[in-house]
């Protein structure tokens, strides 16, 4: 990148020279940006150094110098735990199903929207499936409980007035309902906000492509099969790929917020796994094991993504 | 350049399929809508009515008790004024640090922008973990503070490149032509970038606002026993916790549950759930022109 000068000064004198220059020149993009690194840093890269509690026994009372060092022992207990593979099992399977459904859904729904002809309708239908990704995982586990509970809820009255069954089922008490659960409520909350891409995406498609197929008399459904899906296939694969580096990090407001003790042995990830043996039971170096295993998993599956990215389309996402 | 109809219209198929779309879309619409519907009735329901069961969009006895007697609860009332504060703070200090970045990086002058952009999308994948972030945030004494709703949050660097990317669309000869009028780099960001990037802050400031007042795990985690600071969607969390079946939330004993015994602790519940949700409700859909565009662009760029 070549410097422009404005001030009508000679570009090169010396290399120490034009550095500070260059520096001074832009005195102000560095004040406006340097508080922001210093920022970055301290939250998110020094919490890294926080990994070596995992390798101690550590003690909060203690200074670093103090700590007793126990190599990975705490790794060990992990692997050698069976609640631990229950957690990875539960946090893999809730992450699977969560992307095939939040992919399967929002691709329909907006191939659905794309088909409205009436324009006020469809603002409308989108403006309304966008509401539930502005509230909060409190709020929807809220609503997921009454609409499910016991005593007049919603999905029970409706199935029993269709004469399904006679009793109310207890949904939110059955741990092999829970990874349904879930999704559901994943699917209800983000199925709307997911359609803005492939709405664009879609959009993005020449009409003379279905003027062409209308002219030779395809019917709408034979226009999406050969039109509209091939359109948006590299926007789906692109967000395939993404997703699979987040495929561990599937966060834990809705487990939390959703599970009891009931249906903990369905409900349990690895983020809570950390919070209750890390924080509330103060194994502060056992619970740092299990957030180093998260993180270094979630950069091998990134590393994964990327390498299968670039293949496919000779770029880099990072 | 009418194409005329044949005398039969649109061809049976065509009419079938508008009817499953048509079918499909409103059947989305209602299993959107219903669950808020069906609370806002309750909360506007007598509670003891309620209890009969049978209420579904609109309440059978209409009263305002519910809502009276949760604007009572210091502690809500309290909340509400906390998750105001930092929903205002957060936005504006948020908004202003995002894009000061977001114009440095802007800047195909600036010597370091290659750096920062990869030293801050690093974090969007990388992070030290729950207990690590604890331990900080417990060393730098901002337990029990303010401060921890809004500093420990205070850059992300998806909001910065959204903004970023709406910045390189502006030509960069305007900027060049200030310069020659003697402006600084502060004043080109404040003067003609800032008002230019409308949009893309627009999109932002709802992102940073929706968060700032959904968050309730900061709460929970740092100041949850510090019942002067704690938030409203922390107060619904507690209330909505305290009555499932073992629940795993309930470890700040709040004395709320205890007032309620007197109303149905669920009509309560449907109240607060509006009150939390209404604010989102009324601004959102006055802003989505601007938050589709921005989701499109960031998609775009990465």
């Amino acid at each position: 990148m070549k410097a422009v000068t404005i001030d009508g000064q000679p570009q090169v004198r010396r290399d120490k020279g034009t550095f500070w220059r260059t520096f001074l020149r832009n005195k102000y993009l560095y004040a406006m940006s340097l508080p922001f690194v210093l920022w970055v840093f301290v939250f998110s890269y020094y919490p890294l150094w926080g990994w070596t509690m995992a390798f101690q026994k550590y003690k909060p009372a203690l200074s670093f110098g103090e700590q007793q060092w126990v190599g990975v022992d705490h790794f060990k207990t992990l692997f050698q735990d069976d609640t631990f593979y229950q957690v990875l099992r539960n946090t893999l399977a809730m992450s699977f199903i969560g992307i095939i459904a939040g992919f399967l859904v929002p691709i329909v729904f907006a191939i659905m929207l794309n088909e409205i002809r009436s324009m006020a309708f469809k603002r409308v239908a989108q403006t309304v499936s966008y509401l539930p990704h502005f509230v909060s995982w409190v709020v929807v586990a809220g609503l997921v409980t009454k609409m499910l509970s016991t005593d007049n809820g919603a999905v029970n009255d409706f199935l029993m007035w269709l004469g399904i069954m006679n009793e109310p089922i207890q949904f939110m008490a059955k741990g092999e309902l829970f990874w349904g659960i879930v999704t559901l409520s994943d699917v209800w909350k983000e199925t709307g906000w997911n359609t803005i891409i492939y709405l664009a995406a879609i959009a993005g498609i020449g009409p003379e492509l279905y003027e062409a197929a209308k002219v030779d008399g395809a019917s709408r459904l034979r226009q999406i099969w050969h039109i509209t899906l091939p359109g948006i296939r590299t926007t789906i694969v692109i967000l395939l790929i993404m997703s699979i580096g987040h495929l561990i990090q599937i966060g834990f407001e809705k487990q939390f917020l959703l599970g009891n003790n009931l249906v903990r042995d369905y409900s349990q990830v690895l983020d809570l796994y950390s919070l209750e043996y890390g924080l509330q039971m103060s194994r502060y170096s056992f619970g740092t094991a299990i957030n180093i295993f998260n993180s270094v998993v979630s950069i091998i599956l990134l590393f994964a993504a990327n390498g299968l990215f670039k293949r496919i389309t000779k770029e880099s996402i990072m | 350049m009418s194409t005329k109809q044949s005398p039969m219209g649109t061809p049976m198929s065509d009419r079938i399929f508008n009817l499953v779309v048509y079918v499909f879309v409103i059947g989305v619409m209602i299993v959107t809508l219903y669950p808020f519907l069906n609370v806002l009735a309750l909360s506007f329901n007598d509670s003891i009515d309620s209890v009969r069961g049978g209420i579904t969009i609109y309440p059978r006895e209409f009263t305002l008790r519910n809502y009276d007697l949760i604007f009572s609860f210091p502690s809500l009332l309290t909340g509400f004024k906390i998750s105001v504060l930092r929903t205002v703070i957060g936005t504006i200090v948020g908004l202003i640090s995002a894009s000061m970045l977001a114009y440095a990086l802007s800047r195909p002058d600036f010597q370091g922008r290659r750096f920062v952009s990869v030293y801050l999308a690093l974090t969007m994948y990388v992070s030290g973990g729950l207990i690590p972030f604890y331990f900080l945030i417990k060393d730098l004494h901002m337990m029990n503070t303010f401060a921890v709703y809004i500093i420990p949050g205070l850059v992300s660097a998806f909001n910065v490149f959204i903004i970023r990317s709406f910045m390189d669309t502006i030509p960069y000869a305007l900027q060049e032509s200030a310069k020659l009028d003697g402006a600084n780099d502060f004043t080109i960001y404040w003067r003609i970038i800032l008002p230019m990037s409308k949009p893309a802050l627009a999109t932002i400031a709802l992102f940073l606002a929706v968060g700032q007042w959904n968050s309730w795990f900061d709460t929970y985690l740092y100041n949850g026993s510090n019942e002067s600071l704690t938030t409203l969607q922390f107060e619904l969390m507690k209330v909505l916790q305290s009555t499932t079946s073992g629940n795993n939330a309930d470890i700040h004993n709040p004395n709320l549950t205890q007032v309620m015994s007197t109303v149905s602790p669920e009509s309560v519940k449907m109240a607060i759930t509006i009150v939390v949700t209404l604010p989102i409700l009324l601004v959102y859909p006055f802003l989505q022109r601007y938050f589709v565009k921005g989701m499109t662009l960031g998609a775009v760029k990465g």
